[in-house]
């Protein structure tokens, strides 16, 4: 087994557990959804229309939430400093640990928001937009999210400065994630769910990199 | 045998041991009867065949509001009476309450689309019923969230009484709110509406749902007095090693 | 009353209902039989309740299978 299958394997167990980020952020994605009526009020047609822009914000939010364990956590128990002076190249072991993030907070969310959809009365092609962009969009949110995770690993209150670093670069994707997620009028699906792509194209290699050389630097 | 014998883990594991088989059994006999019943009772004169869903709506969310109430009455166990096996009551009970109040919210949503158009409305019986189920998974993540079993019970015991505003919030929504939800008709002053052709077996499966209910809980108990049985023996061990 | 599309609604109901009894049942059967298990396991290996602190040799032997 490589380092990186183990590192996989281990995040995944972790996050299934007790005090895991897993099925929390598909909890937490459901109440924030369910507060929206609340705020804006019990209109069916509206809440069709910003249904998709509010399943973007809820589940952008949920993926916050595990972040903020995923660097320190290991760093607390010494395990990070190990990650630091072994073999596999640094910028592949942050790749890791972000793809075992999406898989058991991101996945999850994708998966549940279809139903959740139902609640603010999305119609069925609404709803395959929908998880289209977010299956597309999420795994952009983690990786740019480790970003955040990396640079605040040695702060203990680090939650809510990882939230304000990370929110803004989240931007673009929620911007083409919503536009994909809406296209009923005259733009079509396919251009922003193209950038949306290429945006996550783009997080999957810059995240690692730069997040590993934050690690780097706040480990000196 | 008093109640108070059952305050003895050991004893308790005893009367599940007996209860469990015999309370099942007679959970299916009562479940024959009553899908039976219901399968036999006459369609609504408006709303035709999809009244049957009535017999598993109603009954799932009688069950939601029962687990709250079994909680919180084992929570006041914890917190008042000190009883040694409230909080393994109160644990046990969640996830039970809240499958049977998703059960309700789903089939709910399933009556609803051929009743109303629509699967869902945020009117005031269905959201706090929705609102139930979040409490319900807020307490099982707080339960599986703190390490130790005696914490872990106090915290959720507080949740759980706080919680509890939302049971009758939920029985007098429709009545308080102008909701789409249809009004009391089973449980009102001056006498059900519901003809008895269609009252009698849904009682029938209520009374069927709440033996399987209890048949459920019992084993749930069982299961967690066992769990804290093998955690206790685990941490004896690794403190042996020293 | 367009009783035969309705139909699908009802089947559905119940068997979501089916479902959620039968996760409910099965879950309770299973935790049973895994708590069985271990506490068969730990007694074997001679850690019970009311006995002295086992040997070290298995004793470390068991805090590595629980690590």
């Amino acid at each position: 087994m490589t380092a990186l299958t183990a590192i996989l394997i281990r995040d995944m167990r972790i996050a299934v557990r007790v005090g895991g980020g897993a099925l929390i952020g598909v909890l937490f994605f459901l109440v924030v959804v369910t507060l929206i009526p609340f705020a804006v009020g019990p209109n069916l047609p509206l809440l069709k229309q910003i249904g998709p822009a509010i399943l973007w914000l809820a589940a952008l939010l949920a993926s916050l939430l595990a972040l903020d364990r995923l660097f320190a956590a290991d760093h607390e128990d010494g395990s990070l400093d190990l990650i630091l002076t072994g073999r596999a190249p640094l910028e592949f072991v942050v790749a890791t640990k972000g793809l075992a993030h999406w898989l058991t907070t991101g996945l999850p969310l994708v998966i549940a928001a279809p139903l959740i959809g139902l609640l603010l009365n999305l119609d069925a092609p609404a709803e395959i937009t929908l998880v289209l962009t977010l299956l597309v969009g999420t795994p952009a949110l983690t990786f740019i999210g480790l970003i955040g995770a990396a640079i605040a690993v040695t702060l203990r209150r680090g939650g809510l400065l990882l939230a304000v670093i990370v929110l803004p670069l989240t931007v673009p994707v929620l911007i083409f994630g919503v536009a994909a997620a809406n296209t009923v009028g005259p733009v079509p699906f396919g251009t922003p769910f193209t950038i949306l792509c290429a945006l996550t194209l783009a997080s999957l290699v810059v995240g690692p990199f730069a997040a590993a050389a934050a690690l780097r630097q706040e480990m000196e | 045998m008093a109640i108070a014998d059952l305050a003895n883990p050991t004893r308790f594991l005893k009367f599940a041991d007996r209860t469990i088989p015999w309370l099942g059994g007679l959970t299916v006999i009562v479940f024959a009867y009553g899908i039976d019943q219901a399968m036999l009772a006459p369609d609504d004169y408006q709303q035709g065949a999809t009244v049957k869903i009535m017999f598993l709506h109603v009954p799932s969310a009688w069950l939601g509001m029962l687990g709250w109430g079994v909680m919180s009455v084992a929570a006041l166990g914890t917190l008042v009476w000190r009883h040694p096996l409230a909080d393994v009551a109160a644990k046990a009970a969640a996830p039970i309450g809240a499958a049977f109040t998703l059960l309700c919210l789903v089939t709910g949503s399933l009556w609803g689309r051929p009743e109303w158009g629509t699967y869902w409305v945020w009117d005031a019986r269905l959201t706090s019923e929705l609102v139930l189920l979040l409490l319900y998974l807020g307490v099982i993540a707080l339960w599986r969230t703190v390490e130790d079993p005696s914490r872990a019970a106090r915290a959720a015991a507080i949740l759980t009484l706080v919680g509890a505003i939302d049971l009758p919030i939920i029985k007098f929504s429709v009545d308080w709110w102008n909701t789409l939800h249809q009004g009391a008709s089973v449980f009102r002053i001056g006498g059900s509406t519901i003809n008895s052709s269609i009252l009698i077996p849904l009682f029938i499966m209520a009374a069927a749902f709440t033996l399987l209910f209890f048949t459920l809980h019992l084993a749930a108990m069982r299961n967690e007095i066992l769990r804290r049985r093998v955690r206790t023996l685990r941490l004896m061990q690794a403190s042996a090693v020293s | 009353m367009n009783a035969v599309n309705h139909m699908g609604f009802i089947i559905a109901s119940y068997a979501a209902a089916v479902a959620v009894v039968g996760v409910l049942i099965v879950w309770v059967t299973l935790d049973y039989r895994a708590q069985r298990l271990r506490l068969a396991d730990l007694e074997m290996r001679g850690v019970t309740r009311r006995s002295a602190p086992a040997r070290s040799e298995p004793a470390i032997e068991q805090a590595k299978e629980k690590a």
